[in-house]
């Protein structure tokens, strides 16, 4: 090869690093930005800002938990108990709710049984070297497990506190948002800015990056993977409390499934699923593409609910094919 | 003695000893709950019992994870088994409860090809993403996970499809000599699978896949046919499954049929101690592990435990299981028990092994 084509093609690479690296969030952004115009085009009550905000009133729960799921990700981990956890959280508050205790106790209880149960999967994971896939998996059967042990049906939520919290309407305009998307908002806000800004968010990326890169540099590799899982679980929590204030109960079969919503809207954000790659902002477009899709079929009314999972299969075919056309993709793959 | 002391450490080395040991607990305890638990009886020249109903109900579960072991034995995971599952029962059921009679045996045969035609196609579309598109197998099959629950959906029209068809029915409850159909078919597929596995070197060669996809190619081994071919197998074996799931209780339902069946399915088969990084499998350990599986839900079922609470046995059962396969945890511990410092040094290259790979 001679001089001057390797000077073209590394002129090339510079040229393209930064919108490649970017495409899939910025592809997420124009299809969410198309399916919203198809939308407006197609009902006029789309055009109500109000639909905007009942996508973040509906997921809301959602998005907090694939945001926890993009920091296990990015390290090129899983998370698969994020929807038991959920379920978890929900019911473990309504049981103590009814026995009396004061709404802090009960929500301080609520959050730490989430990051408990993450940090107990990391340390298995990190110490005795078992797949993420196999040890979240059993965390997903003993926290779905433990929902039904607790009570094998619904237990209403009648606390004052948390009803307020589920009935406040907060005024924008003419249009109104819950309490539970402004706790969205700073989750996503803070999660951003740990990714971006931190030193343990270099190090998520570095691990995803290059495992054995990452652990020859003297990062704390250890360290940083048992937080993930604990960060995961903590927006596990945060998520099912969020579901206890928009159903305001706790009911032993809710969010089944939700760790694979969690994880296409990872995906559909441009995250690889190798790690290494992606944004908190591309999964917060991931969740509303998911959202617009679903009120999209809700506005048409014939279409029938499961053509929301052929729908989802669809886009997930589209945004991975899009991934491997970018060429992101290690030589070596592992079922990590 | 001497022999013995000898021998103890080759038996409790042995892959299979402490999945074994978990199951004979768990039969002891039901033997302890029910003394009659162990009794087998012949009724109108049929078996009957809880055992052989344990081993009806894993029938599917076994036929599932022998497709998952040869998928995992190339480095792949196929989550797609449960949707799998789910479409090829609808389609069979959607079939059969068209027709005018529905005991007609043609019919039943012709509604069971379809179904298998449509289980080939998926088998192909995950075969092709992974190795054709070389995409992560684990997402590839996510695709089909998804959006194949609502396939099924799509077939049945949401509906929970019923058949009242005896030779489709044969399938799931019936009797062949004496032993329960699906037990027959389970067993024979699983020889077939031993046979060309182990008799032939499709086995070796797809060990070879699973240990370095690109030096088996270099070496002369169509990587990419092998891949595509287990992909098929998997989505073949759900098929059959997925008959003798909706067989059961001939009905088809969309949304609960084979749900999770893929989760169980390669419990099985890392009990069995095939590793999920791919490169050996062992069939007899899947075997092994499907009926652990299908013993501890039977258990808890008989025990009159709510069977959504039986997902924290799973839960325990599955990390103990792992933990004591775990090289890491093995050593960990080996280095406790026995004070010399002489095992230090393979767990230092284990832990080297396990970060490279």
């Amino acid at each position: 090869m001679s001089t001057t084509q390797l000077s073209e093609r590394l002129h090339g690479a510079t040229r393209w690093r930064l919108p490649r690296r970017q495409l899939p969030v910025l592809v997420s952004l124009g299809l969410l930005l198309v399916m919203y115009g198809i939308g407006v085009s197609q009902y006029r009550a789309f055009s109500n800002i109000q639909v905007i905000f009942n996508v973040f009133i509906d997921n809301g729960f959602l998005l907090v938990v694939a945001v926890g799921m993009t920091f296990v990700i990015l390290t090129g981990g899983i998370d698969l108990s994020v929807g038991s956890v959920v379920a978890m959280t929900a019911m473990v508050s309504a049981a103590l709710l009814r026995d009396g205790l004061p709404p802090a106790l009960v929500l301080l209880i609520a959050l730490l049984i989430g990051p408990t149960l993450g940090f107990v999967m990391g340390c298995v994971i990190h110490f005795f070297e078992i797949q993420p896939f196999i040890v979240t998996l059993a965390g997903m059967f003993f926290a779905r497990g433990l929902c039904t042990w607790i009570s094998s049906s619904s237990i209403p939520i009648t606390d004052g506190f948390w009803t307020s919290a589920a009935q406040e309407r907060i005024r924008i305009g003419d249009n109104f948002v819950t309490v539970s998307v402004l706790i969205t908002l700073v989750v996503v806000a803070v999660a951003a800015y740990t990714l971006a800004y931190t030193r343990l968010g270099r190090n998520v990326y570095a691990i995803g990056g290059n495992q054995q890169s990452a652990l020859l540099m003297g990062l704390p590799v250890g360290r940083t993977r048992i937080a993930v899982y604990t960060i995961s679980g903590l927006c596990s929590a945060i998520g099912g409390i969020l579901l206890s204030f928009y159903t305001l109960s706790g009911a032993p079969l809710i969010a089944v499934g939700m760790e694979l919503d969690a994880i296409a809207a990872v995906v559909i954000g441009g995250t690889l699923l190798i790690g290494g790659a992606g944004y908190v902002l591309g999964t917060v477009l991931g969740v509303l593409v998911l959202g617009v899709i679903q009120t999209l079929i809700t506005f048409d009314g014939t279409l029938n609910s499961w053509w929301t999972k052929i729908v989802i299969g669809g886009l997930l075919f589209a945004f991975i094919v899009l991934q491997r056309l970018l060429g992101f993709r290690k030589k070596s793959f592992s079922t990590r | 003695m001497g022999s013995w002391r000898r021998g103890l450490p080759a038996v409790t080395g042995h892959r299979l000893f402490w999945p074994v040991v978990v199951l004979v607990l768990l039969l002891a305890a039901n033997v302890v709950y029910r003394p009659s638990f162990l009794a087998v009886e012949v009724k109108n020249g049929h078996l009957y019992g809880s055992l052989v109903d344990i081993v009806r109900l894993s029938a599917p579960l076994i036929l599932v994870a022998l497709g998952m072991t040869l998928v995992i034995a190339t480095g792949g995971i196929d989550l797609s088994v449960g949707s799998v599952v789910a479409v090829s029962g609808a389609m069979a059921c959607l079939h059969i409860s068209r027709q005018p009679d529905q005991n007609n045996l043609g019919g039943v045969l012709v509604a069971l090809a379809m179904a298998v035609g449509i289980a080939l196609l998926l088998g192909i579309w995950n075969g092709t993403l992974v190795a054709v598109i070389g995409i992560q197998p684990i997402i590839a099959t996510l695709i089909l996970m998804v959006a194949g629950r609502g396939l099924a959906q799509l077939i049945t029209s949401g509906q929970i499809i019923t058949v009242n068809s005896d030779p489709y029915r044969m399938i799931g409850v019936g009797h062949v000599l004496t032993l329960p159909f699906a037990i027959v078919l389970a067993l024979a597929v699983t020889l077939l699978v031993a046979v060309l596995t182990r008799r032939t070197a499709l086995g070796m060669i797809i060990e070879a896949v699973g240990g370095n996809s690109e030096a088996s190619r270099l070496a002369g081994i169509r990587a990419r046919r092998i891949k595509l071919l287990v992909y098929v197998v998997s989505a073949v074996c759900a098929a059959v499954a997925g008959f003798m799931m909706t067989a059961n209780v001939s009905s088809a339902d969309g949304n609960a049929a084979g749900l999770w069946v893929e989760l169980d399915a390669i419990l099985a088969v890392v009990i069995g101690g095939t590793s999920l990084a791919g490169g050996r499998f062992y069939l007899g350990g899947t075997v092994v592990g499907a009926l652990l599986i299908q013993t501890l839900t039977t258990s808890v079922y008989a025990m009159n435990i709510d069977p959504q609470t039986a997902l924290l046995f799973k839960a325990m059962v599955v990390i103990a299981v792992c933990l004591i396969q775990a090289p890491a945890f093995r050593a960990k511990f080996w280095r406790r028990r026995t004070s010399a410092g002489s095992p230090a040094a393979p767990a230092g290259e284990q832990r080297k092994e396990q970060v490279a790979a």
